[in-house]
Parts: C-alpha cells; structure tokens; sequence
C-alpha cells in the first residue's frame, strides 16, 4: 500500500519523445486505469512505473520514495502482463512461489502464503499443472496470484484481459474487481478499452499522443469531457460531434438547425463562436423512447439509415448534414430505414466545445 | 486391378524405394563397420568375400595396445587429444554463443545488424582457405602442433553458428518472462539463470552438438595444424594406417568405428534437443 506520484515525467527514445512530461498523483489503495489508444503512451508510463523503462525526466516515487535509479526488485511492486508471462518450465506453485524463493523466504511461508493466493484466486486444484496445461482464464488468474503472493505495495497490470474472449474478458473484469475489494492494495491499470476503464477505476487517465488528456473518476470523464477527444473516446457509441455556431442564444447546427443554449453554458459561449456540438447517443431518442423525458428539450425531424437491435435498445444510425448521428432507442419498437421520427435532444446533457481548441467552453 | 490393390503396391514400391535409397546411403557407413571387425586379409581377399566368414575385436584391441600384436599407432593419445580439443573448444564456443545469442536477441547496439551479418559472412569463407595464413601465423607465435592452437581455430569455427541457434532461441523467448521475473526481484543476472536459460536449453544444447561434432570430426585444418602425438586428433591419426605402399584397411575401419560412435552415442542422448533445436520457429510455443 503506497502512493505513487509522478512528476513531470518524460520518456525518450533517441531524439523522439514519446511521453511528454506528465504528472499524476495516485492515492493509496487507489484504483487508477491508463487508457487510450494504442501508441498514446500509457503502456511505456507503466513500464516507468515498475522500472522496466528509464525515466528520460522528471521523477516517480512510489510512497515516499524516490524511485527513478531503482530497479524493478527494489521497488516492491508486482505486474500482471498482457501475455501473461508465466514461467512454462515450472508448475503452477512453483510460478507463485517465485518471487518468495528469490527473496529467501522460509519455506513455510511460501506455502502459506501460496495456498492463500490460490485460494483467493481458485487455484487450489490446479497447482501442480503447467501453464500450457492451462485454459486463457486460468493462465490470467495464476498471473494474478504471481502478483498478489508477494503483497506488494502496488499491483501493475498492462492489458491484462485483451487476450481472452469477451464473455471471459467481462468475468475476468468482475473478478479483478473484487480481487482489489478483498486485496485492498493500489493498483495501475492500463487498457485500450474504455468500458474496462469505466467498470474498474476509482480514476480514469484518459491519455493520447504522450499527454494526459483528462483525470477524473468514471463519472466525471463520461459526463463532464473536457475535450472532444475524451468525448469521442470514453462512452460508446461514442458521442457525435456536429459543427456549429453560436448565433444569439441559439447553436446554429451545420445542416441550419436552430437549438437553445443550454442555460449551465450560456455564460460560457460568445456571439458568432464557432463550436462543436456534442451529444451522446443515450441523449438523442425518438419521442416516447427516451430514459427519463423531463428537463430541457428540443426536437429534431431525422430519417433514420439504419436501425442496429441490440435487444433492450436499438441504436439508430441519421445522418445532419451529412455527417453521421447516433441515436438510441430504449424500449424499441420495430424501425424501417428510411422512416422520418421526432428526436428529443436532452438539453441538460449537450456539449459545447471550442472549434478552434477541440476544448468543452466550460475551460474558457 | 481394384484400388485398394493399388494403394498396397503403390505403398510396396514406396517401401523398396525408400529401402534401396536408405541403402545406398548407409553402405559405406556399415562397410566400415564391418571392416573394423574383419582381418586384414579377408578385406583384402580376392575374389572379394562378401559375406564375413570372421568377425573379431582383434583390430580394436591391436590398436589399443593389447595381445600379441600391436599397431605402432597411439591411438590412445590421439584419442585423448581429440577429446580434449573438442570439449574444450565446445565450452568455450557455447560460452561466447550464449552471451553473444543474448546480446543479439535482447539488447540494441550500434552496428548490431552489421556485426551480425558479418559473423554470418564469416561462415562463407571455407576453412581450408584460411589454413595458410593460419599456419603461418601459428608457427610463429609458437601455436602449431599444440592443443590450444586447435582449440583457437574451432571455437572461432564454431561461433558464428552457435551465436545464430542460440540468439533464434532466446529470441523465442518473449522478453516479458525476463522482465516478470525482474519485477519478482530478480537481478538481470538471476532472471537469465533462472528463467532464459532453462527455456533455452534445447537451443544450446543442440548448438554445443554441432559444434562438438564439427571439432571432433575436423579433418584438413588439423592435419596442417598438427604434427605429434602432442596435439594430433582421431581423424588425423587415421591417415597413421596408410604406409608408402599399404593400408591397413581394417585397422583404419577400426578408428573410424572409434570415432562414429561417440558422436553416435551423444546423438542420440540429445536427439530430441536437436529436433526441437532444428525446427525451432517452426511450432507456435
């Protein structure tokens, strides 16, 4: 159980930098998730963390030490990797005891303290076995165990389920979240897929391009993006984004589409500001097909392209001038392409970002 | 003719075929083996005995000093000497392999893809070429008919080659399990020793086969390289049988019995290392 704060960190390989000092500060017991797309960086931070990466500049201390010069045995962390990386010339135990054996821990305490992870995990059965004689969930889970055998004062994971199929993938994300339920312990996760960011974090670090983009928890980065990038990325569908104008107290949308501005951001706006307009598709329904149909609203007139099922819902593809625009429909009838309906767009749950900045007006 | 006809001749002449081939291939190998076991004179005999009429150790045991009769030839020596010479330059040669295989497979350097290509370049080049300049270098510095002389040039030999098997096996190995055990509290060192190195066993161990066979069976740089009893080797020793005007044939057979089978003997201990070594990459690990 420790801290970790980074502190105007930065990664160069040669000439080209790749993370672009970036600072975070991750709280005890904390539950963080990295994410991002592939090449943002968030794989190459971890790596810093756990000292498998030099640090170019700045520093990472994990409680109150310094750790920069520390190599990854003195930093009294564990890591769960993407493949995984059991030992394949040692049994299940022997991939758990590792770490315990090279720190010349008494024989007895291995045992102990393995029969325990296996027993939190529900490995007991399989400790004499090889990794290859194992399935993609047990080999996750003995990863695991590896991790937590050793209590250390941080648990790393670097994508860690986006090598199992996705009805595993969901139950391995439940159990990873129990697991920080029972071993209170903090935890760096990093991940490419923003519902695992959402379903896990205490904190979400939405990264891109080497910069971290937003810090929140899952809440605040899904309904208060404070770019159009975090929009994009966390929540899907992902939000639409329409280009607009301020004209008056009206956003003027590119196909003429006149809408109020939403009263929260009135003072955030001026006349003849170029914006973006942004909506989740949750907040774009056809009447009488919405969550909760009170508060603010407006109406538009769309032909829906295509309707997708997905059983308790139905996201319904449009198109405003041109570019296209998600809706969703709850408690669905059956659509035909082409059919012409009435939107509701909740009012309380518009975006509006700067055209110029890509950020929400709520920052100027 | 019913097709199942077919298929049973077809796989009948595919049997003879591979029969006659796997014949011609292992004649000689079995012709010298049973020369080792046959006198001089039925060798010699025409019309030529086909069938041996007497099979015995007696050229063995006259090559190795025992009985009545005895061949002027230390083979003892030379057997010593081979041994020697071949494990010693098969140690060093695995050493080199193992930490240059590493380098190349885990670490980025400059001109590492030059070095590299240049080691393999180095394996165009026919040994015999090199015997020249060799010689005349080890005659100056005192290196010519001595073990260590010999031992230099096989391990430089031996290498390249071992550097390339070993550097494909480590290179197997995802460098997650290095670094795994790193965060585990490993030192580099330990995380080699404990987990690369197991996991690239097979790898070295069919590298240190070839290169102990390469050394134990060396024949054209030795023979310019050696000259006593000092330094002299198996196949070397084996030109000892033949005089201004005879050979002895079955003498001969008999050494070279001696030198097939302990070559034949590690072949098939680590058999299954060096398929494994051989057909690495081929198998999704």
């Amino acid at each position: 159980m420790a801290e970790i704060k980074l502190q105007n960190v930065v990664k160069k390989y040669g000439q080209l930098e790749v993370v672009h000092g970036i600072g975070l500060d991750i709280a005890h017991n904390e539950f963080v998730v990295l994410v991002g797309p592939s090449g943002c960086g968030k794989s190459t931070t971890l790596r810093m963390i756990a000292g498998l990466e030099e640090i170019s500049d700045g520093t990472i201390s994990i409680g109150p030490q310094v750790v920069n010069e520390l190599p990854p045995r003195k930093r009294n962390i564990s890591m769960v990797f993407q493949n995984y990386a059991l030992y394949p010339h040692m049994s299940v135990r022997e991939n758990l005891g590792f770490g315990l054996k090279i720190a010349k821990q008494p024989e007895a305490v291995v045992a102990d303290r393995v029969r325990e992870a296996a027993e939190i995990l529900g490995l007991e059965e399989l400790l004499e076995r090889t990794p290859a004689e194992l399935s993609g969930g047990q080999r996750q889970r003995v990863a695991m165990g590896r991790a937590i055998v050793r209590h250390p004062e941080a648990f790393l994971f670097d994508e860690p389920l986006s090598n199992l199929d996705a009805k595993l993938r969901v139950q391995m994300r439940t159990e990873i979240k129990k697991l920080h339920q029972r071993v209170k312990t903090t935890v760096v996760y990093v991940t490419h897929d923003q519902v695992e960011a959402m379903t896990l974090a205490d904190r979400i670090v939405v990264m891109k391009d080497g910069w971290i983009e937003q810090v929140g928890t899952p809440m605040e980065v899904f309904n208060h993006p404070l770019n159009t990038f975090v929009a994009s990325f966390i929540g899907s569908p992902p939000m639409n984004l329409i280009d607009a104008q301020i004209t008056g107290d009206k956003i003027r949308l590119s196909d003429g589409t006149h809408l109020p501005v939403p009263e929260r951001l009135e003072n955030h706006v001026r006349e003849g500001q170029e914006v973006v307009f942004g909506l989740r598709p949750d907040d774009l329904t056809p009447q009488g097909h919405g969550i909760a149909e009170n508060g603010h609203r407006a109406s538009v007139e769309l032909t829906v392209e295509l309707a997708e099922l997905l059983g308790t819902e139905t996201i319904l593809y449009t198109r405003i001038n041109g570019s296209e625009v998600l809706g969703k429909m709850f408690d669905p009838r059956d659509v035909s392409p082409g059919e012409r309906m009435t939107f509701n767009i909740s009012l309380d749950k518009v975006h509006l970002f700067d055209a110029q900045t890509q950020k929400s007006v709520r920052l100027g | 003719m019913s097709s199942a006809l077919k298929k049973r001749i077809g796989k009948a002449v595919t049997w003879a075929l591979t029969f006659l081939l796997m014949l011609i291939i292992c004649m000689p190998g079995l012709w010298v083996v049973l020369t080792g076991f046959r006198p001089n004179r039925e060798v010699l005999a025409k019309p030529a005995v086909w069938i041996p009429e007497e099979l015995s150790l007696n050229n063995f045991a006259q090559i190795f000093g025992f009985g009545a009769e005895q061949v002027a030839i230390p083979v003892p020596a030379y057997f010593t000497n081979s041994l020697i010479i071949a494990l010693t330059s098969t140690a060093i040669a695995i050493l080199i392999g193992m930490s240059g295989g590493y380098a190349f497979a885990r670490f980025r350097f400059r001109f590492k893809d030059g070095i590299f290509l240049g080691l393999m370049l180095s394996r165009t080049v026919p040994g015999i070429a090199l015997s020249l300049p060799v010689f005349m270098i080890w005659s100056r510095i005192g290196l010519i008919d001595t073990k260590p002389g010999l031992i230099i040039v096989y391990v430089a030999l031996n290498i390249p080659f071992t550097i390339w098997l070993i550097d494909g096996f480590f290179r197997q190995i995802p460098k997650e399990m290095s670094e795994a055990a790193q965060v585990d509290g490993c030192t580099r060192w330990q995380a080699f020793w404990k987990i690369e190195f197991p996991l690239a066993r097979s790898g070295i161990a069919s590298a240190a086969i070839f290169a102990f066979l390469t050394s134990w069976n060396e024949y054209a740089l030795a023979s310019q390289l050696t000259r006593s009893t000092d330094s002299k080797t198996l196949p070397v020793g084996l030109m000892d049988f033949t005089a201004q005007f005879t050979i002895d044939w079955a003498g001969m057979s008999a050494m070279a019995v001696i030198i097939i089978v302990p070559a034949l003997i590690l072949t098939f201990i680590v058999q299954k290392h060096l398929i494994s070594g051989l057909t690495f990459g081929g198998v999704k690990g």
